[in-house]
């Protein structure tokens, strides 16, 4: 059985031989993982498959298997977030994608590792280890959705489930050589996500190649009445697939081309500029000015609402707990020792933000800036119909090289932050290498313009092979 | 008149009511029919707070707030957002709640009562929405408590808090205001006050225009009107012995009727209020028409529409209009073509009486019978038929019961739970009146025994005339007319 293969190629080998047999041939594939990409795999996975078998599942995604972000509940799976404090919690209930996936005819491979409650852009703050980036071992896959970009990657599974909060599934797809899409704001459901910061995350897919997201898009985004955030509104993503970029008007903000940048980065993204020119594209410089102070803005916001999503992990009703001589003492023992470092900066930050006398200086003023940034891509994205730019400013650091400097660590989210406060769509795809690391590019469009960005995308794909490539040391 | 208010008191009152007559909770679709439940069985990952799970709001329970602000004749936000407000405490299972901040629903309301000195007007600043959270239950006292249990069957109930202004000077003017918001609320038929945990209040008092002190959580009107009277009275010690009054939170123990200190102003909890990203804000203005056209006579209304109606008196009126369930029973007693004076006597003064007496109050009205539930058990325990009361009325209005053999139809009604009808009591025990050749005859008798007391009354001792009518009356068991028995007993006694 080939390691990497699309849908539809997974498809062709149920066909041929048994969804059963497949799931097995991934499970095996995991077996040997290199890379620390799952925090849990499915008992139930074969199961599955062989029900799918027996009963002929013609859903759209009829026996293909997915590994979900450890952060997305899923009925009888452990949901750990990365953390101690969820220890022995399973969920009750599906979360709304899981259950689309599951009429879809999917199966749950299993839940992959990730930064703790999705903070971070390594998978190092995870309570289970980091997850190694399959092209070079030594190497983060980025984060927060390191796991799922990393399966992928290493060909142990097809497809999978991200969430983005500021870059969280765009900065590993670009780190790892994949596919991940950020949706726009209430495309699709958030019931049964966990909460890191509401109002910027999305669930997003990722896969080897824009066909593969545009066929995972069309089973979980849609209308939820359980997600007040959800916005109901039919489109068949499919339909972007269509080899054709010409007279589409590309915005370049030269404010994601900012200091330290690499060069190769820099180069990588405009030699893909020019192609899109090459296909018949037009492109000019815009000026995003308030991007600059996205970064700040969107660390206080997502913070902010952390310190509140997070106070319900007090070991009273489950999870991680322990005891003390009374309920706070026991409060405050669960959370020093059920937390990671990052998880408590983030959360004392947050607090802070929130607290009587600096809430007007810090938060208010974070949701004023919020409201610029989105005015600047209001403005951009006027006359234009995409804009395009690195993903991430550098390629993929080495384990442990950034850990103990978070601003450095935040720092890298500065072109993808931007883009949760405006609530527009954005793709990272694969554009280039250097030293063996992939290069993203990252697509962004109007809101509810997916279909745009996603043609882009595919359109890329039709004249370079980078998707194409494959991680040798996994191999 | 004028009321003076000479010791400088001001009272404000935060009102919590559940809005236990919605079908389902305020974010989830579990029933708010929970009172009965087991432990924690009335629950779901919702209102659990499990990780993942996101509110989704009860259209019910903005209609009751629209509801609510109309009756209290306040202004309705044209839009309306929520908040979260964050403390850790066991009972809440998010570690938030989610409440409403700066955009209330509703703002500047009003409620009339009968004050000190006649009509006053206490004045509600606001009026929001929230969630409830769950329960505590202490083994044992709360002080020699082993551990506590936590049921979350109220948690994300409906609830609507009401502020007052400052406006109120006594602690009776507290509890009539109480009285007056409960009976609304009753009316808007979003709310049943005899449930337990329905309406729930915080009291802020100060004395000669100081400091105010804040008394948490007090479950019942007549614990509001205690514990205001004991925190006066302590605030005016405090000063008498040249102490400062401090800013601080208190609790009330009933139990002991007194207030305890719990927490001071400087010891006060940050929220950290910001806007619950998890709903959007949402525009209500439209709502307001249609939520209006269901806004029900309000108790003002139809106090003043009885006493033109029916003719009763202000008082009776006040009586018959104080419960929706028994203005309503009233009304169908009327509508079955009786007086209604003497309907709203033996409802408001006979029945009402009885009620009291016995400890019963009234829960519900099905249009043919009021039920009422033993206030300590809260159990429904007894009812009484409008059919009954339609029986009863026109056998007195046509003189052929007396009055104490009504009261007695009543009481033996309510002693057979609702189950024996007026006739039929009247044939047991013998009430019918007695005829006047029965009276005149007993009246001979009593003359003739009681000669003693004859001598009396004509040697000018009046007095004695109400004793013999007494010994008539006993001796027919009360089937007399006592106005009939006095007549008779003048004219033997000038034969």
């Amino acid at each position: 059985m080939a390691k990497w293969m699309s849908v539809a190629q997974v498809k062709e080998q149920i066909e041929e031989s048994s969804a059963e047999e497949v799931i097995s041939g991934y499970l095996e594939v995991i077996k040997k993982s290199k890379i620390n990409g799952y925090i849990t795999v499915s008992e139930k996975a074969i199961e599955q498959a062989k029900k799918i078998d027996d009963e002929g599942q013609d859903g759209l995604l009829a026996g293909v298997p997915i590994a979900i972000k450890d952060n997305i509940s899923v009925k009888g799976l452990p949901n750990s977030c990365g953390s101690r404090i969820l220890e022995g919690y399973i969920p009750p209930f599906n979360a709304h994608v899981v259950e689309k996936l599951l009429v879809a005819g999917a199966v749950i491979l299993g839940k992959t590792n990730m930064d703790e409650f999705a903070m971070g852009s390594s998978t190092e703050t995870s309570y289970f280890g980091p997850t190694a980036n399959p092209w070079d071992l030594e190497r983060v896959p980025g984060g927060s959705s390191g796991g799922s970009a990393a399966v992928i990657a290493a060909g142990e599974a097809p497809l999978a489930l991200g969430s983005d909060t500021g870059g969280s599934v765009r900065c590993p797809a670009a780190f790892c050589g994949v596919v991940g899409l950020k949706p726009t704001y209430g495309v699709v459901s958030r019931y049964g996500v966990v909460a890191y910061a509401n109002s910027l995350e999305q669930v997003g897919p990722l896969a080897n190649n824009v066909a593969d997201i545009a066929i995972l898009m069309d089973v979980i985004a849609g209308y939820d009445r359980r997600d007040s955030t959800s916005i109901d509104r039919k489109m068949a993503y499919q339909k972007a697939l269509v080899n054709d970029v010409k007279g589409l008007k590309i915005g370049i903000p030269k404010e994601f081309f900012g200091e330290g940048i690499h060069p190769d980065v820099e180069k990588a993204v405009w030699n893909s500029i020019h192609k899109y020119e090459g296909l018949g594209a037009t492109w000019e410089e815009v000026s995003m000015p308030n991007i600059k102070y996205a970064l700040a803005s969107y660390y206080i916001i997502a913070m902010s609402e952390a310190s509140s999503n997070l106070a319900r992990f007090d070991g009273t009703r489950y999870g991680f707990r322990n005891n003390g001589e009374n309920w706070n003492a026991m409060v405050s023992k669960t959370r020093a020792e059920g937390f990671g470092t990052e998880v408590k900066r983030r959360i004392l930050l947050g607090t802070y933000a929130l607290s009587a006398g600096y809430h007007d200086k810090y938060y208010l003023k974070a949701l004023k800036v919020r409201t610029l940034v989105k005015q600047d891509f209001d403005r951009a994205l006027a006359k234009i119909d995409l804009l395009m730019a690195p993903t991430m400013p550098n390629p993929a650091f080495k384990i442990g090289e950034k850990i103990e400097d978070p601003l450095t660590l935040y720092l890298s989210d500065v072109n993808t932050c931007p883009i949760n406060l405006a609530g527009v769509p954005s793709i990272s795809i694969s554009c280039g290498f250097t030293d063996g690391l992939p290069i993203g590019l990252q697509i962004i469009g109007r809101p509810f313009e997916e279909l745009t960005v996603l043609r882009a995308a595919y359109t890329f794909e039709q004249i370079t092979d980078y998707h194409t490539k494959r991680p040798l040391e996994v191999a | 008149m004028v009321y003076e208010n000479p010791e400088g008191i001001k009272i404000g009152l935060e009102i919590h009511v559940q809005l236990n007559k919605l079908k389902t909770k305020m974010f989830c679709g579990c029933s708010s029919d929970y009172h009965n439940a087991a432990p924690n069985a009335q629950t779901c990952p919702i209102c659990l707070g499990l990780p993942g799970t996101l509110p989704v709001l009860n259209k019910k329970a903005v209609e009751a707030a629209i509801k609510v602000g109309l009756a209290l004749e306040g202004e309705i936000a044209e839009e309306t957002q929520f908040h979260r407000k964050n403390y850790f405490y066991p009972d809440l299972p998010k570690g938030f709640q989610v409440t409403q901040y700066d955009f209330p629903i509703v703002s500047k309301g009003k409620v009339v009562i009968e004050g000190e000195d006649g009509e006053h007007v206490i004045g509600i600043t606001r009026a929001h929405m929230e969630e409830d959270p769950g329960k505590l239950v202490h083994l044992g006292s709360i002080e020699k408590s082993k551990g506590v249990l936590i049921n979350y069957n109220r948690s994300g109930m409906s609830l609507i808090e009401i502020v007052t202004e400052p406006d109120i000077r006594t602690p009776k003017e507290a509890r009539r205001f109480l009285d007056k918001l409960r009976n609304i609320l009753e009316y808007l038929d979003i709310f049943d006050g005899n449930l337990e945990g329905a309406m729930r209040v915080d009291a802020n008092v100060s004395v000669y225009w100081g400091t105010r002190v804040e008394i948490k959580n007090i479950s019942s009107h007549k614990g509001v009107e205690r514990a205001l009277l004991y925190e006066i009275m302590r605030q005016k010690n405090v000063i008498r012995h040249g102490g400062k009054i401090i800013q601080e939170t208190r609790h009330y123990d009933e139990g002991r009727g007194v207030t305890i200190s719990l927490r001071t102003k400087e010891e006060a909890e940050d929220y950290r209020y910001f806007r619950e990203p998890d709903l959007m804000p949402m525009r209500v203005v439209g709502w307001i028409p249609s939520v209006r056209e269901t806004l029900p006579e309000l108790p003002d209304a139809k106090h003043a529409r009885f006493i033109e109606e029916y003719c009763i008196t202000d008082m009776h009126a006040r009586a018959l209009t104080s419960k929706i369930m028994l203005a309503d029973f009233y009304e169908s007693i009327c509508a079955k073509g009786v007086d209604p004076k003497i309907a709203a006597t033996w409802t408001a003064d006979v029945l009402l009486g009885e009620l009291n007496y016995r400890d019963l109050a009234i829960s519900s009205y099905d249009g043919k019978k009021i039920f009422f539930l033993n206030t300590k058990g809260m159990k429904i325990e007894n009812s009484f038929k409008v059919s009954d009361m339609v029986e009863l009325v026109p056998l007195f209005a046509e003189g052929k019961i007396s009055d104490r053999s009504a009261v007695e139809v009543i009481r033996s009604i309510l002693d057979s739970k609702g189950e024996k009808s007026p006739f039929r009591i009247i044939e047991e025990k013998g009430l019918s009146k007695a005829e006047d050749d029965l009276v005149s005859k007993v009246v001979a008798e009593t003359i003739a025994e009681n000669t003693g007391a004859v001598q009396d009354y004509l040697g000018g001792a009046e007095k004695s005339l109400n004793f013999l009518v007494g010994q008539v009356m006993k001796k027919t068991k009360g089937t007399a007319d006592a106005k009939t028995a006095r007549e008779f007993l003048l004219k033997g006694l000038k034969g």
